[in-house]
């Protein structure tokens, strides 16, 4: 009875599974509203599933259910100059306090990841290196550099100003989980269903959409940094090349013809958003107003109240999206966004605006979209291929070994049934190669119980009696049985540490379907064909 | 049924003549032709469109000439369920080749592609569309490579410590036999080298370990119970009484095979090819070669340490 009490429980669990498709529209509609009625009014229309029944149902992977993943880099560069170039003010009060010593300076170059000072001679640069790498200068409450955070090397008259390893590493982890939260956000806006969003090493995050129609929708949706900012324009070009002052930099419209010189420091920012959305304006084309915090509304508002008749530049990513001339006075901080954009656009920069701008650029490292016909079609052709299989290998071991056959195709039934019990409770992912998977199980479990059946016929023929037959026979193919599981077991283990997705799911099978197979072949078997000697005690048999 | 007992080593020049040449014209192929990679380890995009019976391919690879895509090959993807079903779809099989030095994805050649295709072609269906950038690719071959030598290094001390070293040789004499034939046989027959057949190699490597190690356990056995006899006879006999098996799991695991290989559908068909070939060479080599490898090593005849009662050697481990 200890045998059959977990293959019993099996079962309970594993029943869900196999009314797939209503069970989970129960389950969207138990967490889409919790209320008893709504719930009661689904159950209603659909076939026979009481709520004492289990609701767990296996996972099914990407490419079961059809959806779009990416997997990408943040490009971690990108927040080290826009810290630098913060540090850059404290930076120059500190090497300003000591000009006595160190004369005057000059920053050469745009901000990058690091930054370069050129000072008058080659006495006041080590002067001043000296100042900053022993760290001696007072910091203020107020200052966000600390002395540990950069690293000073120089060359000839010349410092280069560097963050240190210490602060790139403590940067890296908060990029990386500000972009994690960002792109969270961003694809829970999307009312997007059950989506995976992990981190894989250092640098590289991998999202997963069920349902989502195509990576380059989602690229779409995270892909873009969404760096929003405002700025005073001093000037219009209709080339890139122009000499700037030191604050000022010189971006494109969104068709690359003009060029337009603005602030480098913008006047208000996206950070300081509290919503978006997507709207229209006047002319009935499609828009986005925003709305900022009380902070930036008044800057915004003091901004535009001393500047009517300006033009102003709204720049997006690095493209200035539109730049119209300030009509009035903007009070309480609201706004709206022109550009030539469609509806599904400013829909998706609605979106991206409210969830906020990524810390860092990205870069794609590799996409795939698994459309959801496929993904329909590889469960249909799993299954055909499942019961085609199993009835193969149920008639051959009829064929085989008749009776005993019988009892080896109950225990690879209920080795199945054990399989995706195992993989519900433990939350498995149920990929397409997971399927092939469980069907090679189907072919290798058996092989438990075909060495024993050929160790026990053994035994019958040097006249032993049944049931020492038997149990000599399980005794002795035991050994065969476990060394001969172990070493596939080995592979599957292998290729779960280092397979990727799909690969992962076959390995989970394919290690389970060892476990379940092996305790089938050895107890359930067993006890069924202890059972028929018992009860029929049949004088031979496996003829 | 009679016993049987056929001689394995018999002609056990042809039969390991057969598996060495097998075995060199499968490197050298592999180092003359190399793999048809898929994009998980070359980089690239790949997309899988279906339209219905009426499609035809010369106007989807002229649609693509049009587009300078660079490097391209369309194929249309062979499906065995639907010939017998005289299906009324075909599934179209598009293959972009990664520029050079370029590291990210291609996103934009697939959004172009799906933009134009759709445009064109009104009953064309996006099944899948890939694309792996040249850096996570090199990571890919990297990260197989390593997985099989793992696991190949695993099984090995694993056998090393249950039996002994000469069964441990053997082992891997067998599997790597099994692998490289079938990397031949990929190689020969340009078919596909993707993830997916990283793992079929590893489900390979179980699978001929799992028959030779039944062989090599029976081997010990009759080597405890026979301490006296010729090895050869003890291998041909062990050899023999497991024959019944060898076959018999082979057959099952080929039915189920079969029945995935026409109707699992054409994702996992490559990964099902992988596997029947290395389970018919897997077979073959845990009877021929194995043992063959065995008989050629020698093998300590003197188990007497050991407890020779049957059924008692599952506790014993030869370390």
């Amino acid at each position: 009875m200890t045998i059959f009490m977990p293959c019993l429980v099996a079962l309970w669990i594993s029943v869900p599974n196999f009314n797939y498709s209503n069970v989970e529209i129960i389950n969207d509609a138990v967490l889409a509203d919790g209320e008893a009625e709504a719930v009661q009014e689904v159950r209603k229309k659909l076939p026979f599933w009481p709520d004492w029944l289990p609701n767990k149902l296996i996972n099914l992977g990407l490419d079961l259910r059809g959806g779009a993943q990416v997997l990408v880099e943040v490009i971690l560069e990108d927040s080290y100059s826009e810290n630098i170039t913060g540090y850059w003010g404290d930076l120059r009060k500190i090497l300003r306090s000591q000009r006595e010593n160190i004369g005057s300076f000059r920053r050469t170059g745009q901000f990058g990841e690091n930054l370069t000072l050129e000072f008058e001679s080659f006495e006041k640069a080590s002067q001043a290196e000296k100042l900053l790498t022993l760290k001696i200068y007072p910091v203020s409450d107020l200052s966000i550099l600390k002395p540990e955070y950069i690293e000073v090397l120089r060359s000839g008259k010349r410092l280069t100003i560097e963050l240190s390893n210490l602060q790139k590493e403590s940067i890296n982890k908060l990029t990386m989980e500000k972009s994690l939260e960002i792109i969270r956000r961003r694809v829970d806006e999307a009312g997007t269903r059950e989506p995976s969003i992990q981190r894989q090493g250092d640098s590289r995050i991998l999202v997963q959409v069920p349902g989502m129609g195509s990576a380059e929708e989602l690229l779409q949706l995270i892909g873009k940094t969404a760096r929003l900012t405002f700025h005073k324009v001093s000037g219009q070009k209709t080339t890139s090349e122009h000499q700037l002052d030191s604050d000022q930099i010189i971006l494109p419209d969104e068709g690359g013809n003009n060029y337009f010189i603005l602030e480098q420091v913008p006047v208000v920012s996206g950070e300081s958003l509290t919503n978006a959305q997507p709207s229209f304006d006047q002319n009935n084309r499609p828009a986005v107003s925003f709305q900022f915090n009380p902070t930036a509304g008044r800057k915004f508002g003091d901004y535009t109240k001393s500047n009517i008749g300006e033009p102003f530049a709204i720049v997006l990513d690095g493209v200035v999206i539109s730049a119209p001339v300030i009509q009035s006075h903007i009070p309480g901080g609201t706004g709206i966004i022109t550009g030539s954009f469609s509806v599904d656009e400013s829909n998706r920069l609605a979106i991206l605006l409210r969830a906020g701008a990524l810390p860092a650029g990205i870069r794609v490292l590799e996409q795939r979209t698994v459309g959801p016909e496929l993904g329909a079609d590889s469960i249909q052709s799993g299954k055909v291929a499942a019961i085609v299989g199993g009835v193969f290998v149920l008639l051959f071991m009829i064929f085989i070994y008749r009776t005993f056959g019988l009892f080896a195709n109950l225990a690879l039934m209920i080795n199945m049934v054990l399989i995706i019990a195992v993989l519900t409770t433990i939350g498995a992912t149920l990929t397409l190669p997971g399927i092939a998977g469980i069907v090679l199980t189907i072919g290798m479990a058996v092989d438990a119980n075909v060495i024993i059946f050929e160790r026990i016929k053994e035994e019958i023929k040097r006249k032993k009696n049944t049931f020492d037959a038997v149990k000599n026979g399980y005794e002795m193919a035991l050994s065969s049985i476990i060394d001969a599981n172990v070493t596939t077991f080995i592979a599957a283990v292998v290729l779960f540490c280092f397979g990727s997705g799909p690969i992962k799911g076959f390995s989970i099978t394919l290690g389970v379907g060892i476990l379940t197979s092996v305790f089938t072949a050895i107890y359930v078997t067993r006890l069924f064909i202890l059972m028929y000697l018992n009860w029929f005690k049949p004088k031979t048999f496996l003829v | 049924m009679q016993d049987r007992n056929y001689d394995f080593f018999k002609y056990r020049k042809v039969t390991s003549g057969l598996s060495i040449a097998l075995v060199v014209i499968s490197a050298l192929f592999f180092g003359v032709l190399g793999l048809n990679y898929g994009i998980d380890f070359k980089g690239g995009s790949m997309i899988m469109i279906k339209d219905d019976k009426t499609a035809v391919i010369g106007e989807y690879r002229e649609l693509l000439n049009s587009m300078n895509l660079g490097d391209f090959n369309i194929t249309e993807v062979f499906d065995p369920a639907k010939s017998l079903g005289a299906s009324s779809e075909k599934t179209f099989l598009i293959r972009i080749e990664q520029s050079q030095g370029d590291q990210a994805a291609q996103s934009e050649v697939i959004s172009d592609v799906r933009e134009l295709i759709n445009k064109k072609f009104s009953k064309a269906l996006f099944l899948q569309a890939d694309s792996v950038g040249a850096k996570v690719s090199g990571e890919l071959v990297q990260k197989g490579i390593i997985s099989i030598v793992l696991a190949v290094c695993a099984v090995l001390i694993y056998v090393w410590l249950r039996f002994e070293w000469q069964f441990a040789i053997g082992a891997i004499a067998a599997l790597i036999h099994d692998v490289l034939i079938t990397i031949g046989v990929f190689s020969v027959l340009r078919l596909e080298f993707n993830l997916a057949i990283i793992a079929a190699l590893l489900t390979i490597i179980g699978y001929s370990l799992n028959d030779t190690v039944v062989v090599f356990d029976r081997v010990r056995e009759n080597l405890k119970k026979n301490s006296k006899s010729l090895l050869e006879i003890v291998l041909n006999n062990s050899v023999n009484e497991t024959l019944s098996r060898t076959i018999r799991t082979s057959v099952t695991t080929l039915l189920a095979l079969i029945a995935l290989f026409v109707f699992g559908g054409d994702v996992l068909r490559g990964f099902v090819s992988a596997l029947i070939i290395g389970v018919v060479v897997g077979s073959y080599s845990s009877v021929f070669i194995a043992s063959r490898i065995l008989l050629i090593l020698g093998v300590k005849r003197d188990w007497n340490n050991v407890g020779s009662k049957a059924g008692t050697q599952f506790s014993n481990i030869d370390a």
